[in-house]
């Protein structure tokens, strides 16, 4: 019962067909394993069969993507595997896109789950570590031992529906999801082995690589201010007495749209905040102190600006992931467009 | 600077009618400890309860955590400037209360205090579920306000800890190490000049009332940075007056025991010449954080550091205090490695931090404290769960019907703690 | 957040205490503010001088608002 099949992809090299002169050769199945499909065998023992294997010239498939990842799609399609594995393909630049390419493929399209191996400067694992699961090997051949018991105790893994660990536990490259483990040292202890390795020079590894930020343009500057419907949007958790939508004090879920209907100064008695980040003795007293209605209102009244928004929207920031930040935002955007809102000011703590 | 900490090991606790420390089992007279608790106008009520490792105990919301420790030779006491005198300490003998802690729970302070298990799953992501802990759960009288209860509570679990303490004044330690840091002088002549000069600078939680730590009774936020040495903190200089989220803020218990001091400390003389501690604070104005990591880079400087270990408390805006501090000592020479931890969504899949710069490429994570887990059913609670879906890191619906809690890994006492105090960690 | 709302086309300024972070996640118009337990208000001063004080920085949001930037900018 727990006998998978496999349809195994590698290149012109390691079906022995040939090297460099022979990369132009389409792809081609066999039945049965070749190649480094023997250790593959060994690795999986009686739990999972290799059935078929499709080989392919690194040039071909590279020079015709599009008819080369069809062609061996379909033969893959055809043996109904369970389970797709792909090279590994250590530093060799064309297969590994190629075997990545493929594994892609046969996830999205054929809904199987599929697996490859390369090394970390391979062009394909930047294409595509963050859509399917790259064991990382050597930079040759010679990591084929090392790298074939990991993929396969991995591609087990995924076949079987078990959970998947961290990268650093399974093997894989870091896929741009963070999990947690348990290491074998405490953090000081392993600060401590990073900074001696920086202090002599020698490579060390960060166990969190910077994020990075994307840019949008500015918007256009608000001609007439004193025409313009102003919107507040806060990350400060200001909500009204008794935070009606239970807002979370940190990583919130949700925001909350308020109306400022009628309202000329937020006191004490009528708001709050909902904010676990910051002392919030001080908001609490007076919410003007994170959001500006007092000084808006009689702006508007002065005619100094257009409007104050009837509405203002409030989340809490504290801990809250950009994730969740960016789908509030799109929410509260759209909702503002409707409302007919020309400018925001957004206040954070 | 020379101290030696002699380890009394505790194996048990238990209630009497006195108070002892006999046969490594910690014997607590309720009403006589309770008495100086008491006496603050601002505390209500005031009980004790034990939970012992393995028990089937959950203890929340909890506030700080503290090991009892006592003076018995060299200047001071412990907790200077806030329980005993200000006078420097870190030098002479210190007996200390292992594999035991004081605990402070009640109802909620700020938002932020957190779980403790004492078994299951929840367990393993807290170091306090390995302690056998005496909890002090108090409630304020009504209208006190945050503040005022926050230090009444504070002032009582140390109190309690420092009682405690003076217990094991006259035992015989059931192991004792000396932990000894050079002068500069020291560090130039051989063997120490051989080897590389390496600093460590802990930040602080600085963020305000609820947020705050204090040094010698002084409230961080309102010093610059300055140094102090390793042994100073092994005696209580620096304690945690500090309500930020329970999985990264560092308990009096942590900064006792603080793990960067001990490895550096570990590692002196061998391949490292630990030179010295800054500390340095996380304040909520933009000034004081250019401020504070100007005076770190610049302290670091005057120490001539090839090398040094940050350590954040917390999470946010400190980040850029934490980012800031890694850029100036990275443009000022020294190489660095900073200890964090990450705030990368229930999913894994948002930015991990909320500021960044590309020489910070030496990072330790003390994991993702955004991930979910499911806490389950105790057959005891210490202190209250009503406040479980309100804490920092729970939501509405987190405390089920079965007693079961789904939450982040934030509202565990000390799961992602920075100071790389755990083996949690992320990739 | 800032930038999801621009991005749907309406402009934002962005008052906040700790611009190095505003400034990594991308706001575009950056007002600076006061502590980050009150950005726009300070406990210290009279209640007429902590109004006149947040005056102030929402006349500087309003200039960002209406100032035609190219780059991420802070206004002072």
């Amino acid at each position: 019962m727990s006998n998978y099949k496999v349809v195994h992809y590698i290149n012109q090299f390691f079906g022995q067909i040939g090297g460099e002169e022979k990369a132009d050769v389409p792809a081609e199945k066999r039945q049965g394993l070749v190649g480094p499909g023997l250790a593959f065998k060994q690795a999986f023992g009686d739990q999972a069969e290799i059935t078929a294997t499709i080989i392919c010239g690194d040039s071909w498939f590279n020079e015709n993507l599009e008819l080369a990842t069809k062609t061996v799609l379909e033969m893959i399609k055809e043996e109904k595997p369970d389970l797709f594995i792909a090279g590994p393909a250590f530093n060799a630049g064309r297969y590994g896109v190629a075997c990545a390419t493929i594994a892609d493929a046969v996830q999205t399209e054929l809904g199987i789950p599929a697996i490859t191996g390369m090394y970390i400067e391979n062009p394909g694992a930047d294409m595509f570590r963050e859509k399917i699961y790259i064991v990382a090997t050597g930079n040759s051949a010679a990591g084929m031992r090392k790298a074939v018991p990991v993929m396969a105790k991995l591609a087990l893994k995924l076949v079987k529906g078990e959970p998947i660990g961290s990268s650093a536990e399974e093997g894989f490259l870091p896929n741009g999801i963070r999990k947690n483990f348990f290491e074998n040292k405490r953090g000081s202890a392993r600060a401590l082995d990073m900074l001696t390795k920086k202090l002599a020079g020698k490579p060390y590894v960060t166990e969190c690589p910077m994020p990075s930020f994307d840019r949008v343009a500015p918007q256009p500057a608000i001609k007439d201010i004193t025409k313009a419907n102003i919107a507040i949007v806060t990350s400060g958790g200001i909500v009204p007495k008794g935070n009606p939508d239970r807002i979370e004090s940190s990583s919130a879920s949700k925001y909350g749209g308020y109306s400022l209907e009628g309202v000329d100064n937020l006191t004490a008695d009528t708001h709050e905040t909902a904010h676990g980040g910051y002392d919030p003795v001080y908001a609490n007293q007076d919410a003007d102190r994170v959001i500006p209605v007092d000084v808006l209102r009689q702006y508007e009244k002065d005619g100094k600006i257009g409007k104050l928004n009837d509405w203002f929207y409030s989340t809490v920031g504290n801990g809250t992931s950009v994730a969740s930040s960016k789908r509030f935002a799109t929410e509260i955007a759209g909702k503002l467009l409707a409302q007919g809102v020309d400018a925001v000011i957004m206040t954070s703590t | 600077m020379k101290l030696e900490l002699g380890y009394i090991d505790i194996k048990g606790i238990r209630f009497g009618d006195h108070n002892a420390v006999e046969d490594h089992v910690l014997v607590v007279n309720p009403e006589e400890l309770l008495e100086p608790v008491l006496a603050d106008p601002l505390i209500k009520t005031a009980h004790f309860e034990i939970a012992n490792p393995g028990e089937s105990i959950r203890i929340t919301p909890v506030k700080d955590v503290i090991e009892p420790r006592v003076k018995v030779e060299g200047p001071g006491g412990i907790f200077p400037g806030v329980i005993s005198k200000v006078h420097t300490v870190g030098s002479g003998k210190t007996h200390v209360l292992r594999g035991m802690a004081v605990v402070t729970a009640g109802p909620i302070v700020g938002f932020q205090e957190g779980i403790i298990d004492m078994t299951g799953v929840g367990a393993e992501y807290t170091p306090f579920s390995k302690l056998h802990n005496l909890v002090l759960v108090m409630e304020a009288v009504e209208g006190t306000g945050q503040h005022e209860y926050e230090k009444a509570a504070r002032m009582a679990g140390l109190t309690t800890a420092v009682a405690i303490g003076e217990l094991a004044r006259d035992l015989t330690p059931d192991e004792s190490v000396v932990y000894e840091t050079p002068t500069i002088a020291e560090g130039y002549q051989e063997p120490l000049s051989n080897l590389p000069r390496v600093g460590y600078v802990m930040m602080l939680q600085s963020q305000g009332l609820l947020h705050d730590t204090y040094v010698y009774g002084v409230d961080a936020k309102r010093t610059i940075s300055t140094l102090i040495g390793a042994t100073e903190l092994m005696d209580g200089a620096i304690i945690s007056g500090n309500c930020v989220s329970a999985c990264d803020k560092n308990t009096t218990y942590h900064h006792l025991n603080n793990p960067v001091i001990r490895d550096l400390l570990e590692a002196h003389g061998k391949t490292l010449n630990f030179v010295g501690v800054i500390i340095t604070n996380e304040n909520v104005y933009l000034a004081d954080k250019i401020r504070s990591s100007d005076w770190t880079a610049k302290l670091a400087k005057f120490l001539s550091l090839d090398g040094a270990i940050v350590s954040q408390e917390g999470f946010g805006n400190p980040d850029t205090d934490l980012i800031m501090n890694c850029t100036k000592l990275e443009n000022n020479g020294v190489k660095t490695v900073i200890i964090t931890d990450e705030y990368a969504g229930a999913d894994g899949k948002s930015q991990p931090l909320a500021d960044a710069d590309d020489l910070a490429d030496a990072v330790v994570t003390a994991g993702n404290a955004n991930e979910m887990i499911v806490l389950p059913p105790m057959e005891r609670v210490i202190g209250t769960l009503n406040f479980v879906n309100k804490i920092a890191g729970g939501h509405d619906g987190s405390l089920r019907e079965d007693g079961s809690i789904e939450t982040e890994l934030q509202a565990i006492m000390g799961s992602t703690n920075e100071l790389g105090f755990n083996r949690l960690s992320a990739r | 957040m800032v930038k999801e709302i621009e991005r749907a086309g309406i402009p934002v300024v962005h008052m906040c205490t700790i611009t190095p972070i505003s400034l990594t996640v991308g706001a575009n118009r950056i007002v600076p503010t006061v502590a980050i337990p009150y950005p726009i208000g300070n406990p210290d001063l009279s209640p007429e001088d902590e109004y006149e004080l947040r005056k102030k920085l929402v006349d500087k949001a309003l200039l960002a608002l209406t100032t035609e930037i190219t780059e991420q900018t802070i206004f002072e």
